[in-house]
């Protein structure tokens, strides 16, 4: 069988077709976007933001102390009670579709700088980052001025200052997803960027300006972890929206315990990706791929767990193999490249320990040959096979190109494996049986059902949790209710 | 000879049954005067963990009954109530209140079954939502069921407070297990004889007596309780349970100075606090080359 597969290693030679970097006119440092100026962090301290396929420095970038943050949060405060709360819907979502058209006038620098600043492929931040980032303002742009109809009979009002926490998977479109739904419902902002990826945030404050939005409604703050404490325990902030790891969301859940601040938090998963044997299994091949390999499995909702029907585990799994040796692994501005570099040295050791743990739990690893570069944070594609349920490649989420695979012979079966996790964020069904699929989205405790597809999103469809992958939704309708108070 | 009365031995509600405190320990249920008119069991840590056992089996054949279905069982709920609604308004006069609220509470807990009935097969049309997304596919937004629900009821009220935060919380499909109002809980054990005789499935609803402040860090702390209810002023115990909650991620909704009695505290966005929004995505098949396909 072997010896008449097709050679599919070639393909890692494709001539190189690398996006131009001419257009991007990155500034060597960059400084706090507080009440519509760039102001100097009061520390004075920078960072460097690294272009992770490179390790080389990209730009400095402010890093903001309890001081700054106070200046934000004031400046937005200010914002809220003079200029922003006093706008009529219609005028406010007029701002906000300024924002949306400017980001489509300058899609290909913002991918351009996503790819650099993050390590993923142009293809991805071209063609799904940065066109939906400016789908969220756009679709919420027109809410604005159309909330009581959202919300019926309950007299929505905007909650104040919103403060938020983007990941660094994602970094323009959860900027995207935080700001528009706030200040379409009448909030003001203070965003702080995952330190690793401050890039694209910065050009969004840029593009807020071009917008003429009004001084000190979005405000964005740099730093790590500890800035990112210091929005949560301000006394100004009115809500919190933070995108990001299980852990940190418990820690900033019992932060605000005794307070009256809102809270959304879209945390981590473990999704299972389910392919019963009636299933169409070429298409499911690429729903796996697409499910565990896009953005190098750097998203909550990848389909990090393979749950295959037993009948047609073997031929699934050759499948695979075969589909994973066509992967193209490299340069992320290559418009060739599948998969990009790992966003940080941090995260690849945090992979690799994964990857060495799975070893020592007696799991099989698989993944396909080729040379990586000695310079920037590479992962290939890898699989596990002949993991247990209790194994930790299969409880917890590693947030990279790891797939563990188990196989089940019963719906029940499936079910209860799927469900088994602390997580529900997401889940994948793969079947040609319409009711099948319905019995299945309805029983997963999950809240994305991907069915015969994965790893879609869209500006009008819900995203978040179930149990410990947090609560509140983003997106759509629903997304809106979290950054509104009601009557009832 | 003037006859001798059988007093009631008031026991808790877990699992369809009516069981005593595990601890073997009770309290005094005090009438307006301060004189004690019956027993009432405290409910231990280990009753509470024994409560979600039962809470957590019968959660998902109740989400997966009809609307219609649990509609007429909360129908039947008030019908129950209706037909032994004196024995309510007794106990409520006995436990202090005058005969006129006591009538007024009893009518308005049955006409909020009611009204909660009515929702269950209607809550999903005003709140889920088909998306418009941008592509080829059908996705569509629902609510479904938190699951476990744990509830700290009102401790003003001896119905009115339980039957308003019971009814939305189970016609959706989640169980629930409440702790009733520790100063008026006899109609809390009569209200379970009620549910007992309703059609409600054993481990549905699940009533404990008991002191509040002893169970919320045993309520708050459970792995296998998704979400908590808190009808109260008291702050402390409201920031612990939402310190608590992080154990699970468990969802924590207060409900501070609630007037019960009142028609504006019934609303179908009382029953979506305790749901999920789960949101389904399918490809749209495209026949010939160009042109929508739906």
């Amino acid at each position: 069988m072997s010896e008449n597969k097709i050679n599919l290693k070639s393909a890692w030679d494709l001539a190189p077709s690398l996006e131009s970097t001419s257009l991007i006119n990155l500034k060597k440092q960059y400084e706090l976007f507080i009440g519509g100026k760039w102001v100097k962090p009061s520390s004075n301290k920078y960072f460097d933001t690294n272009n992770p396929a490179t390790e080389e420095k990209l730009a400095s970038i402010a890093n903001a102390n309890a001081k700054d943050v106070d200046l934000a949060v004031k400046a937005a405060r200010k914002a809220y009670d003079t200029t922003w709360s006093k706008l009529s819907g219609k005028e406010r979502g007029k701002y906000i579709y300024r924002i949306a058209r400017i980001m489509q006038e300058r899609a290909k620098e913002l991918a351009v700088v996503e790819t650099l600043d993050g390590g993923k492929p142009i293809r991805e931040s071209r063609d799904i980052d940065i066109p939906l980032a400016a789908n969220h303002f756009f679709y919420y742009a027109g809410w604005a001025d159309k909330l009581e109809y959202a919300f019926p009979n309950r007299n929505p009002k905007s909650l104040g200052v919103a403060g938020q926490i983007t990941p660094w998977n994602f970094p323009l479109l959860m900027a995207a997803w935080k700001i528009a739904p706030a200040l379409a419902c009448g909030n003001t902002v203070v965003l702080k960027p995952a330190e690793t990826t401050s890039l694209t945030t910065l050009l969004l404050a840029e593009i807020c300006e071009q917008a003429g939005l009004p001084d000190g409604v979005v405000n964005i703050v740099t730093g790590a972890g500890d800035t990112g404490a210091e929005i949560v325990n301000h006394d100004g902030i009115d809500k919190i929206a933070f995108t990001g790891s299980t852990g940190v969301g418990k820690i900033i859940q019992k932060a605000i315990a005794g307070t009256d601040k809102k809270a959304t938090l879209e945390l981590g998963g473990k999704a299972a990706n389910i392919v019963f044997e009636d299933a169409p299994l070429d298409q499911a091949v690429e729903g796996i791929i697409n499910g565990i390999f896009f953005n190098q499995g750097h998203v909550c909702c990848a389909g990090s767990r393979l749950l295959v029907q037993e009948s047609v585990y073997e031929v699934v799994l050759r499948k695979l193999k075969d589909r994973m040796e066509s992967l193209i692994l490299g340069n992320p501005l290559d418009k060739n490249t599948d998969i990009g570099a790992i966003n940080s040295k941090e995260q690849l050791d945090t992979i690799n320990h994964y990857i060495k743990l799975g070893k020592e739990e007696g799991a099989e690893i698989y993944q396909p040959e080729g040379k990586l570069e000695k310079k920037g944070y590479w992962c290939k594609p890898t699989l596990f096979t002949g993991v247990a349920q209790s194994n930790r490649i299969v409880q917890e989420e590693i947030f990279g190109p790891v797939l563990a695979i188990q196989t089940f012979r019963t719906i029940e079966e499936a079910i209860t494996k799927a469900n088994n996790t602390p997580y529900g964020l997401s889940a994948g069904v793969w079947t040609d049986k319409g009711s099948k699929i319905f019995n299945m989205t309805s029983q997963l405790r999950a809240g994305i059902v991907w069915a015969n597809t994965f790893n879609k999103f869209d500006a009008t469809s819900p995203f978040g949790g179930y149990k410990e992958s947090g609560f509140g939704r983003e997106g759509g309708l629903h997304g809106l209710e979290a950054y509104l108070s009601f009557e009832n | 000879m003037s006859r001798i009365e059988v007093l009631k031995t008031y026991k808790m509600y877990i699992g369809g049954k009516f069981p005593r405190t595990e601890s073997g320990i009770h309290y005094p249920q005090l009438d307006s005067k301060g004189n004690p008119i019956a027993n009432m069991c405290k409910a231990s840590r280990k009753d509470f963990r024994n409560t979600v056992v039962e809470a957590r089996k019968a959660q998902e054949p109740w989400a997966n009954r009809t609307a219609y279905n649990r509609s007429q069982i909360l129908y039947r709920i008030a019908e129950m109530l209706e037909g032994r609604k004196a024995q309510f308004i007794e106990e409520l006069m006995q436990m202090g209140t005058t005969k006129k609220q006591a009538e007024n509470e009893v009518f308005t807990s049955i006409d909020r079954l009611i009204y909660y009935a009515g929702w269950a097969d209607k809550y999903q049309q005003i709140s889920s939502s088909v998306n418009p997304v941008s592509g080829a596919f059908f996705n569509f937004s629902m609510h479904e069921p938190t699951g476990v629900v744990a509830v700290i009821a009102p401790e003003e009220n001896g119905l009115i407070g339980l039957v308003s935060t019971i009814a939305p919380i189970i016609v959706s499909g989640n169980s629930c297990i409440v702790l009733a109002s520790e100063s008026k809980a006899l109609c809390s054990i009569s209200f379970a004889e009620v549910i007992n005789s309703s059609d409600v499935p054993g481990g549905v609803i699940n009533i404990l007596t008991g002191n509040a402040l002893e169970l919320i860090p045993h309520f708050s702390t459970h792995m296998d309780v998704n979400s908590l209810l808190y009808c109260g002023n008291n702050k402390k115990a409201i920031q612990l349970m939402k310190e608590n909650s992080v154990t699970n991620l468990k969802r924590i909704v207060v409900k501070k100075d609630i007037d019960w009695m009142k028609d504006e505290n019934e609303s179908p966005y009382f029953i979506t606090k305790f749901t999920e929004v789960k949101t389904t995505w399918h490809p749209i098949e495209k026949i010939g080359a160009s042109g929508s396909g739906y």
